[in-house]
């Protein structure tokens, strides 16, 4: 592996994880329903997938799965009543949800409560990750221009309309949904086996705010958006480190700082994100308007 | 496939919005549905249409009872609507909308399109050469790939006429679908209504353009404060005493 490689492993593990977590946040946000769930489906796929390894020795390929599926399942019951509610209401019913799985296992003994699981067998390579981020990838932007991706598009732009057009909005809301909760579960039991622990603590309201940071700041127009942010964020503290440290500041808050002003300034002048940027700049467009035009 | 509406009601809190509707739709037939401003016609629409629960009567396509069920439900049943304040999906294209108006007939297992089957491919391109012949029909071909947002006001009438067209609707619900178009669009709308009712499919027409729902209608239904006050051929409808009342607002 080239030195490079092995110097900056875990920041491009990060990313990948990152980018993950951020296309979990798309699944629910291209279907215009804004989601806080995502950090808990994480817990969820990373004590399950935990669990497994460490107290079953379970091959890692079962506890990848178990994590990446349980957080489907629990997604479908939740999701059947809260996709009803719109917009913000929305937002603080999942965050609600976020908070009681983070305290059910903050209460529960099996799992060292507060403490979480520590030594948890190291079996994430870099390659799982980017492999998983890849699939991950390919099948959100095959869904892309599918029959269920005009479905998505047109419940995105207008529910009502979409429902007078047959399709059946809650079968598609709830199935994003669980998509969402099974990535965010995947890339949950990576990082557990990345970083050897889980505690509750990691996957409260903070975690949930990050994903959509990643999203909306990458935009999701484009399904590879979500993964530009969450790589642009992961990487931006690290290449200010110095700046910061010649500033005296230390590298946690700067990286709150940091994400603070980079969703305002992305809210304020690149609305739809970051991988919007070449159209808006016009980098692949012809700089001169073509001849017929400018006659008119 | 009629479509019959029996003692519809719908209230808004202390607002009877539909006070016992009745009336039926015949095979083939242009049905007008006029009356003043709010007297409850687009409320009527999104009644049948499962977008509002109806608070009493009955609504039957056919045989099959649709009052009350869901919006999904009732488009799968044939009937298709258009918005009196567009409700276009704005961020796609015009043969998007159209292609998204095909969701029920297209069959396109999203498997095949994971595992990059050739089939997949042809599902897309019957997909996209339906919607193009819906909108040649309504005189939009050439914009098919434009954003539905940067179309004028009658062209997005027309790609909703379009987009509802593209699944062969039985029931097809127009809801003022001339509203702020020109003349010869008027005209073009005028011809497309005839041609999809020779087709036999029923045509509920909600219209302010009096002349075109005179020339055009088969029955013509007048509400006014939600309830029924004339039922008839047009030149029936014209000519009762309460109609005019109700549009002049003369002493009766």
């Amino acid at each position: 592996m080239p030195d490079f490689l092995l110097a900056y492993q875990s920041l491009f593990a990060f990313i990948g994880i990152n980018g993950l977590l951020a296309l979990s946040v798309y699944c629910t946000l291209c279907c215009g329903q804004l989601s806080l769930a995502n950090a808990g489906f994480m817990a969820i796929g990373a004590y399950a997938g935990a669990i497994l390894t460490q107290n079953f020795h379970a091959p890692f390929g079962l506890a990848i799965l178990a994590g990446t599926i349980l957080p489907a399942v629990f997604a479908v019951p939740l999701g059947l009543p809260v996709l009803r509610l719109r917009g913000v209401f929305l937002a603080i019913a999942t965050i609600g949800f976020g908070e009681v799985v983070r305290l059910a296992f903050v209460n529960w003994d099996y799992t060292n409560g507060a403490l979480g699981l520590v030594a948890i067998p190291q079996k994430t390579g870099l390659w799982t990750i980017w492999l998983a981020l890849a699939f991950a990838l390919y099948v959100l932007g095959r869904i892309r221009g599918s029959r269920p991706g005009y479905a998505l598009e047109a419940i995105r732009e207008d529910e009502p309309a979409a429902r007078t057009m047959g399709i059946a909005t809650t079968r598609y809301k709830v199935s994003m949904f669980a998509l969402g909760a099974a990535l965010a579960g995947l890339a949950g039991v990576l990082e557990a086996h990345l970083t050897f622990m889980v505690a509750p603590n990691g996957y409260g309201f903070s975690r949930a705010v990050d994903m959509l940071v990643y999203a909306v700041v990458g935009g999701t127009t484009a399904f590879y958006g979500p993964v530009i942010g969450a790589a642009f964020l992961t990487l931006l503290p690290e290449l200010l480190r110095g700046g910061g440290q010649a500033l005296g500041l230390a590298p946690g808050p700067l990286r709150l700082f940091l994400n603070g002003a980079i969703l305002l300034a992305v809210i304020l002048f690149v609305p739809n994100g970051l991988a919007s940027l070449p159209a808006a700049m016009q980098i692949f467009r012809p700089r001169r308007p073509p001849r017929s035009a400018a006659l008119r | 496939m009629p479509l019959s509406v029996e003692k519809v009601e719908r209230a808004f809190g202390g607002v009877r919005a539909l006070d016992g509707v009745t009336f039926t739709v015949g095979e083939g037939e242009v049905h007008g549905l006029i009356g003043p401003n709010g007297a409850g016609k687009t409320t009527l629409l999104n009644v049948v249409s499962g977008l509002l629960r109806p608070s009493g009567g009955t609504i039957r396509l056919g045989e099959h009872r649709i009052d009350g069920r869901p919006a999904h439900q009732i488009a799968a049943r044939g009937i298709a609507r258009t918005f009196q304040n567009i409700r276009l999906f704005a961020g796609l294209s015009a043969a998007g909308n159209v292609i998204v108006g095909e969701h029920l007939v297209r069959k396109a297992p999203l498997w095949r399109r994971m595992l990059l089957l050739p089939a997949a491919r042809a599902e897309e391109k019957a997909a996209l050469d339906a919607a193009l012949l819906v909108l040649a029909r309504v005189g939009l071909r050439e914009r098919a790939f434009d954003t539905a947002s940067a179309l004028s006001y009658g062209e997005q009438r027309r790609v909703e006429i379009a987009r509802a067209l593209a699944r062969s609707p039985r029931v097809l619900l127009l809801d003022e679908p001339t509203a702020g178009m020109n003349a010869a669009e008027v005209a073009a709308v005028e011809k497309l209504i005839r041609e999809v009712a020779a087709e036999g499919r029923s045509v509920l027409l909600v219209e302010h353009n009096v002349r075109l729902v005179m020339e055009v209608s088969d029955r013509i239904t007048v509400l006014n404060f939600g309830k029924v006050i004339a039922d008839g051929e047009p030149e029936e409808v014209a000519r009762d005493p309460a109609v005019i009342a109700a549009y002049l607002g003369a002493d009766t």
